[in-house]
């Protein structure tokens, strides 16, 4: 299936763009980003520590090892810093 | 429920007399603002990235939440991102209510959702040099005193 998958901040900084279109038939949000480091260094460098890393699957949070179903949008990021 | 995430400046006491106006049944209205915090006066600026789309979403769900939680006439959340200078106003809450305790606490609660649960992103130029701020465990652990779904989204 293909995935709109986002990025923000210093995980985007790393990876070097904000978002892309990503053909994958991960099952979860791990399995992508395990995928996606293989493919190139600056994966590599963006998802090195995945505890460091949230998930927000079409736009809502969830954990790393959840399904992606039929996900359409899914974002890598820091733990945010609002307020 | 009044959600706003802007790139403007905002004046507190302005947004705060709008939505005093706009109640009845209040005894109680409770506000927060958050300013751009200066470091030893070496903060250059600020540089608040966010996630267009969820960033409404998930402060309309912090929200609702604590209007569940409590009994309030009307929540307002604002935040701003883009480009800040030391002591802008970033964001603010307000709460209201019949009675004080509902309005604090509510707006302690919408603020401890906001700084972990909001997909926003800090960056501060200092000296020349930008970096993002780190979330801090002292921040996630604020949620779990609230004791529901504090474990949303860690991992």
């Amino acid at each position: 299936m293909k995935i709109d998958v986002r990025y923000f901040a210093w995980v985007r900084e790393r990876i070097g763009v904000g978002h892309e279109s990503v053909e994958t038939d991960a099952a979860t949000p791990r399995a992508l980003i395990e995928e996606l480091r293989t493919r190139e260094a600056r994966y590599e460098a963006a998802f090195q520590d995945i505890t460091a890393l949230r998930v927000a699957v079409d736009q809502e949070l969830v954990d790393m090892d959840d399904a992606l179903g039929t996900a359409r949008e899914v974002a890598f990021f820091p733990p945010m810093t609002g307020g | 429920m009044d959600i706003r995430v802007q790139a403007d400046p905002f004046a507190p006491g302005a947004v705060l007399d709008g939505f005093t106006a706009a109640l009845s049944g209040a005894g109680a209205v409770v506000s927060f603002t958050g300013l751009v915090r200066d470091i030893d006066g070496a903060l250059d600026h600020m540089e608040i990235e966010h996630y267009p789309g969820m960033t409404e979403a998930a402060l309309r769900k912090i929200a609702s939440d604590a209007m569940e939680r409590w009994p309030l006439i009307d929540v307002l959340i604002l935040h701003r991102h883009g480009k800040l200078a030391p002591q802008d106003p970033i964001m603010m809450v307000a709460t209201a209510s019949p009675h004080r305790n509902a309005a604090f606490e509510a707006a302690d609660f919408l603020m401890d959702y906001l700084k972990s649960r909001a997909p926003f992103w800090k960056n501060e130029r200092v000296g020349g040099v930008d970096r993002w701020v780190d979330a801090t465990a002292e921040d996630e652990a604020a949620l779990s005193r609230w004791g529901d779904d504090a474990a949303n989204g860690g991992d």
